[in-house]
Formats: C-alpha cells, sequence, structure tokens
C-alpha cells in the first residue's frame, strides 16, 4: 500500500492494450456506512431477543494480537483456561468474525490496519479494548507514536483492566460482554456508522498518509 | 496473455548493473504483502513479497507496528522509573530487560549484589527462557501446520508461569530483579512444587519429540530448508541458536560467564546441517538442558541472607558520568544494554540490542529468495524473532 | 587491552581511553579515520562481530557521538569506537560494505537522528515510523509530551503528585 498505488494512472495491461485506471473508484466502493444496515433491529421484541442471544453465546474474535496483550490470548484458547466452550474461537479474517480485541497500545501504523480490519467486518461487531493502554494511554502516555484514548477512533463496548490481564479477567470481560448484547445494548456499528464523519476526521489527523478509501469494506 | 516460456533461465530478466526487473504491470511478477499478523510468531512483522507463481523473487521486511519509542521514553524517567517500562520492551521474554538493566546501573554505581541475589536471578533467568522455547514450539510447528503441540507446550508453559506467579505475583511481567538485589527470595515449599512441574514438562517434551521430530510431514519439509552458511555468521552478526545450528558454538553463558553459570554445569546444544529441522533439534536439546539447570540451581539458591543491597533514596539516586554495555543469553542470542550515564537523576541513552535486529531484517531477507511461499512462515519462526525488540 | 591500544596509535589518531572493565575498552578517533580504524579492527586485530552501532546526542556541547561496538571472539574482548560529529551537519562516511547488517544501524540512525551516511542502501526509505513529517524524534530537543498531549486526545483526570511537594503539604498544613 503506498500513495502510488492509488493515483490514477496509465497501464500496459497482460494483453498489451494501454488502459486508464483509477484504483479508488475502479477497485473500491466508495459508499459510507448506512445505518439502515448496521443497525439490525427486528419488528418483533421476541425474535429479537433471541438473535441478541445468539450473537452473544457464539462470539469469534479476530486474531490480530495488536500489542503486548496479545501474550495473554494464546493461554486463552488452550484446555487450561478454555473460552471454546463459552462460543468464542480464533478467526483468521475480519469476515468470519465479530469481536476485534484491542490488546493494549495501539501504534500509528497498527492503528491503520485496525481501522481497515474493523470496517471490514460485517455488523454486528463489538470491540473489547485490552489494557489500561487503550483506557488512557497507560504507560506510554507520553509517547510519540501510541494513541491514548481508543474510543476517540473506535467505538468500544467494554474495557478490561490490567497489565496484562489475567486470562480469567479476558473472560470476566467476555461475561460482561454478552450481559451487555443480551440487554440490547451492544451498538457500536451503529455508533460508528452514525457519527462516521467525527471519527473519520479523528483518524485522519493522527494518520497522515491516508493511503486507502475512506470506507473500506 | 504472455507466452509461457519453458527456458526458465531467462527469468527474471537483468538489469544492466545486475538488480531484477519485475515489472509488476506485465502479469508476471504478482506482490504480496505476508501481513502484520503470522501463524505461529508472537509480534507484528510484514514481508512485502514479489513472486512468480510460487516462488517468492524479491522480499523486504517492514517493521515499526510495536514502536513506542522506548529509548526517549527512558530519557525523560529517573533510573527508578526506568525500570517497569524497560520489562515491556521483548514481550514474551521479559527478564532478561529487568537482569540487563539492573546490571548496567550496578556496574556504573558501582554496587555490589549479595550471593543470594545472583543465585535468585539466575533461576529467575533460566525459568523465563524454559517458557519462551516451549511458546516458541507451538509457534513452530503452528508455522507447519501440526496445531495440536502448541496446545500441549502453552499448557506447560502455564505451569511455569504459575511459578513464577508464586514468586514475584505476575504471571508475565515480573518486576523481581531491582538495581541492587531482588525483591524477595523463594517462597516456603517452592522446591516440591518446581520438581512436580519439571516433570510434568519432561513428560511433554518427550511427546513432544515423538509426534514432532519422528513426524514425516515435519520432516519432508523442514530438512534441507533455511540453510544458513558458516560464513554468514560473522557477515551478519548471527547469535544464538541460528550460529549453533551451523556448528559454531557461540554462547554467552559458557563464554562471558555472568551471574553463577560458572559454578553450574551444563553444555549448549550444536548441530551441524543449519537448517530448520536441525535448529529446532537444538533448541529441543537446550529446553532439556533447562529443565536440568533448574533443577540445579534449585537446591543451591540459599534459603536465607541478604537479598538487597545497600542503595540510597531512588527517587533521587545520581549515577555518576560513565557508558557500559552487559550482555546476556536469552533464548534468540546474544541480548544487550549499552548505557550512557551523564551525572545527573536521568539515563542519558540506554540502547538496547535485540539479537531479532540482525536476524528479522537483513537475513530473512537473504533467505527469502528462491523459497516457495508456503514456507516464508516456516523459516521466519525457525529464525525466532520477536519483532518488539526491533523497533523497540 | 593496553597492547592492542598503543598499537593503534601508531597508525590512527587515538585518544581519551576508558578501561571500563577487564575486557571492555572504549577509544575515541577522528571521523575522517574512523572507517579505516574499524576495517583494520576487524581484518588484522580479530574483531569480527559488530555488536551495536548508535548515537548520543550531547546537545549542551553540540555533537552526536557515535559508538562502533565491535567484539573479538575468539578472545573475548569488547572494544567501542567513540567517533563525535557536529550536530549541525551530521553526516559520516557509510560502511555498510564491512558487515551485512550495518545498513539497517545506518538506516535507523538517519531516521531517528537525521544523521546521514551517503551511500547506504535504503537509507530515505520509512522505516520505523510511517507519515513522520517532523523533526527526528530521539534528537533531545525534540519534546515527546508535549507532541503527546497536543496531537493525541488526553482522557482527563490524571493527575501528578510530586513527592517533595506532597510532603511539604503534609508536614506544614497551614503553609508556613
Amino acid at each position: 500500500m503506498s500513495l502510488e498505488d492509488i493515483k490514477k494512472r496509465t497501464v500496459l495491461d497482460p494483453d498489451g492494450k494501454e488502459i486508464e485506471i483509477d484504483p479508488l473508484k475502479d477497485y473500491y466502493c466508495a459508499a459510507t456506512p448506512d445505518m439502515k444496515m448496521e443497525h439490525h433491529k427486528s419488528s418483533a421484541p421476541i425474535i429479537e431477543k433471541f438473535a441478541n442471544w445468539a450473537r452473544s453465546e457464539s462470539l469469534w474474535i479476530l486474531a490480530f494480537g495488536t500489542g503486548c496483550g496479545a501474550i495473554e490470548m494464546r493461554p486463552l484458547m488452550t484446555p487450561k483456561y478454555d473460552a471454546y466452550r463459552f462460543g468464542i474461537q480464533w478467526r483468521a479474517t475480519p469476515r468470519q468474525s465479530n469481536v476485534f480485541i484491542i490488546s493494549g497500545y495501539m501504534s500509528v501504523k497498527t492503528l491503520k490496519r485496525a481501522i481497515r480490519a474493523y470496517e471490514q467486518m460485517p455488523s454486528p461487531k463489538y470491540v473489547l479494548g485490552l489494557g489500561s493502554c487503550t483506557i488512557n494511554g497507560g504507560m506510554y502516555w507520553d509517547s510519540y507514536n501510541t494513541i491514548n484514548r481508543l474510543d476517540h477512533y473506535m467505538p468500544v463496548d467494554v474495557y478490561v483492566v490490567g497489565c496484562m490481564p489475567r486470562p480469567e479477567s479476558i473472560l470476566s470481560g467476555f461475561d460482561t460482554l454478552k450481559k451487555l448484547i443480551k440487554e440490547g445494548k451492544g451498538e457500536g456499528a451503529a455508533k460508528y456508522a452514525e457519527n462516521f464523519e467525527w471519527y473519520k476526521k479523528n483518524q485522519k489527523q493522527i494518520i497522515q498518509d491516508w493511503d486507502m478509501p475512506d470506507y473500506n469494506w | 496473455m504472455f507466452k509461457f516460456e519453458e527456458d526458465r533461465s531467462k527469468y527474471p530478466e537483468k538489469n544492466p548493473d545486475g538488480t531484477n526487473i519485475m515489472d509488476l504491470e506485465s502479469g508476471k511478477y504478482t506482490k504480496i504483502w505476508q501481513g502484520p499478523i503470522h501463524p505461529g510468531m508472537t509480534g507484528n512483522m510484514s514481508l512485502e513479497l514479489i513472486i512468480q507463481g510460487d516462488e517468492v523473487m524479491d522480499c523486504k521486511t517492514h517493521v515499526g507496528y510495536l514502536h513506542r519509542g522506548f529509548e526517549k521514553l527512558m530519557e525523560r524517567r529517573k533510573f527508578i522509573q526506568c525500570f517497569p517500562i524497560c520489562v515491556r520492551i521483548a514481550v514474551p521474554e521479559p527478564d532478561f530487560n529487568e537482569y540487563c538493566f539492573a546490571a548496567t546501573i550496578e556496574e556504573l554505581a558501582g554496587i555490589q549484589v549479595p550471593d543470594a541475589a545472583e543465585w535468585m536471578r539466575t533461576l529467575l533467568l533460566e525459568m523465563s527462557r524454559l517458557q519462551s522455547y516451549l511458546a516458541w514450539i507451538g509457534g513452530q510447528s503452528s508455522s507447519f501446520g501440526m496445531g495440536l503441540i502448541s496446545q500441549w507446550t502453552t499448557w506447560a508453559r502455564d505451569l511455569v508461569l504459575d511459578r513464577f506467579e508464586e514468586i514475584s505475583g505476575g504471571r508475565v511481567y515480573h518486576m523481581h530483579m531491582l538495581p541492587g538485589g531482588v525483591r524477595s527470595l523463594l517462597p516456603y515449599g517452592f522446591e516440591a512444587r518446581m520438581k512436580d512441574t519439571l516433570e510434568k514438562i519432561s513428560q511433554v517434551m518427550a511427546d513432544v519429540e515423538k509426534v514432532m521430530f519422528n513426524n514425516s510431514v515435519f520432516k519432508t519439509r523442514a530438512v534441507g530448508l533455511g540453510y544458513i552458511d558458516p560464513l554468514w555468521v560473522e557477515e551478519y552478526g548471527i547469535t544464538g541458536p541460528n550460529a549453533r545450528g551451523a556448528g559454531i558454538a557461540k554462547d554467552v553463558r559458557k563464554d562471558y560467564p555472568y551471574l553463577k553459570y560458572a559454578d553450574l554445569d551444563f553444555e549448549a546444544a550444536v548441530g551441524t546441517d543449519s537448517d530448520v529441522f536441525t535448529r529446532a533439534d537444538v533448541r529441543r536439546r537446550d529446553i532439556l538442558t533447562t529443565i536440568d539447570l533448574i533443577g540445579q540451581i534449585v537446591e543451591k539458591v540459599p534459603k536465607s541472607g541478604e537479598f538487597m543491597a545497600e542503595v540510597p533514596n531512588v527517587l533521587h539516586w545520581k549515577i555518576p558520568k560513565g557508558q557500559t554495555y552487559i550482555r546476556s543469553e536469552c533464548t534468540r542470542g546474544e541480548y544487550g544494554y549499552y548505557t550512557v550515564t551523564d551525572g545527573s537523576g536521568y539515563p542519558r541513552r540506554i540502547n538496547v540490542r535485540g539479537p531479532s535486529y540482525t536476524h528479522a531484517i537483513a537475513l530473512m531477507e537473504r533467505m527469502a529468495i528462491n523459497l516457495n511461499i508456503a514456507d516464508t512462515a516456516g523459516v521466519m519462526s525457525s529464525l525466532h524473532t520477536y519483532p518488539p525488540e526491533v523497533e523497540r | 587491552m593496553k597492547e592492542l591500544i598503543e598499537r593503534l596509535r601508531n597508525k590512527f589518531p587515538v585518544k581519551d581511553e576508558v578501561f571500563q572493565k577487564d575486557a571492555l575498552s572504549f577509544i575515541t578517533t577522528e571521523k575522517s579515520q574512523a572507517i579505516e580504524l574499524v576495517t583494520h579492527l576487524r581484518d588484522y586485530e580479530g574483531y569480527t562481530h559488530l555488536v551495536l552501532l548508535t548515537a548520543v546526542d550531547w546537545i549542551e556541547d553540540g555533537i552526536f557521538q557515535l559508538t562502533y561496538l565491535l567484539n573479538n571472539p575468539a578472545e573475548k574482548k569488547d572494544l567501542g569506537v567513540l567517533v563525535m560529529l557536529d550536530r549541525e551537519d551530521p553526516v559520516m562516511t557509510s560502511s555498510h560494505h564491512l558487515w551485512a547488517a550495518m545498513a539497517t544501524y545506518q538506516r535507523e540512525l538517519f531516521e531517528m537522528f537525521g544523521i546521514s551516511f551517503p551511500g547506504s542502501p535504503r537509507l530515505e526509505e520509512p522505516f520505523i515510523l510511517e507519515g513522520w513529517h517532523g523533526i527526528p524524534p530521539y534528537r533531545r530537543d525534540f519534546d515527546t509530551k508535549k507532541y503527546s498531549q497536543e496531537t493525541y486526545f488526553q482522557r482527563p483526570g490524571r493527575e501528578t503528585h510530586d513527592p517533595a511537594e506532597h510532603m511539604k503539604k503534609k508536614m506544614y498544613p497551614e503553609g508556613s
């Protein structure tokens, strides 16, 4: 990914012809998130309650260890702390997951990739902030490369405190998340769609070389 | 489409100065990013590969996803405030940072560490080495598709982390080796629990040896892969099991004995054909050596006595001007701290030399040429790189 | 180490030797002869292992101190070669032909301190930071706390307790 890759230019295609391409329009879609698509509420409350129960009992997390906390995510998937019995699995791609665990501090380079991964996840999606660095910057509060407040760039549902939190704390965080979803309050994706310009303005303020479309889905 | 040429010796075409012409728009070459997360490596580092069919033609490594500016942050903090932050530099193996930081401060300030503290430090470093090697085996086997072994070894690693929690109170970051000594000695009944843990880990290692090292899939894929020439060891600055797999016996514990290694009885494993299989075998033998070493140390640690030297008030501690370098042997190679002080209460410059600095960038770019894409993860895992210490 | 330094003194300008430990010494040399000295150490004296190359910013004296730390694996000794560069115009000859890892160290110094090594491969490409448009961050005149407070949003509620102020308020509550 670089700024030259998304400029309009003329290329020689494999058949030998010269064509003009405009990557941002040809390869990506320029739509912004739609509130109707993000805010799935069915008309009958009993169906909605059943859907929320189903969502909360099968949370698949994206296997992206963004910081220090990745080291305590691995024991979670082994038989000693066993997150599989709660329906929590590690999935490899954003299209197959609906929880994004931000494990610790986020540098500017990782934030760009994390935003791209978050926007590619299908709704409804939830974000769990692990560790004190997502809350107020933690012990890197005066660093020039790490962000201090995660919820200005992504909508966060649950914070788990610690440095690093034990696997049992992470399971307790998942328990809180499940309660939130069952009550119908897991609306992170809708919040993102509603305040889309505000989030984008904050993100573009610190990511200076923005070489992707505005909404990556 | 371009016509399929049977004679592959003509590709890639070369520029007049010898470098490859890799024209991405022609359809012959593809650029693939093997992105920040990898199957089997803890840490974020990406490879920009240009491939032709299945074969890698060019590789560039990109680091910087975990950069926090440690060396800049440490200049703003007093020496005792640097201590909790320096642990987080090498995330899966934090104790070597504590030891090197404390040792440089003690040398520049002229403090002598008591005997019991040196034994405790040796024990903590060996336990940290054991849990890091166990996590590594899980990573190496996952990168070849054998996911079961990482479940076994992560369970075994959790047993070691429980012992750490007994001593220091934390599973991952211990912060036990202060400048001047250690925070406490062993709790009551530690030896019996440690012996029990070591026995369980030995059983897991025997199972891993049967399942992984006698496995025809692993042998077919790993033998002959990722060859490191012994002549590269000096040119690239390779240390640790990567150099020992090539036949060159370099071990800081034997060459520059520090702490109590001169009083202990062990051998560093050396291998001859330096491919992925040999390096994995060298590390497996290192694990067995470490289990034996921990058994020896636990019997020799003093049960009581002085464990902290007299240090002045740490908030107003001014260390005289000077510079020094302390090295230690971590699981990946030579780990060192270069500290410069200027007589005030803040350090002037602390530079961390991690072994992955040379392995992950210069060596990986050299070894990835003409490799199959499916094997890049295996080779990267075999070099045992941790990106956090490359970019700190 | 003393005999080695006497031998080097016959050929190169060597001064300010510091014997830090039995096996570690530091010598200072001129910028114009530094690479020849390092090559001589690598080829004739057996210092074949490069440990690190780093820089220290002495802003009050207006110099950058470059440290080449070399190691002799056969005799198990370390030698640090210090080179002083002018802070206003930090340029140094490149030594990437001596060790393959030297190019990486030089890239990092260019990005973090602004010290230029003309001829080093891929020197200008961004290495660790992405989209950085300020001064090189490891210089001492870059204030990281101020930058962080202005660029990244802070969560309110963080307070600092200076120990001297706290004890003063505790012991003299009326402020006498």
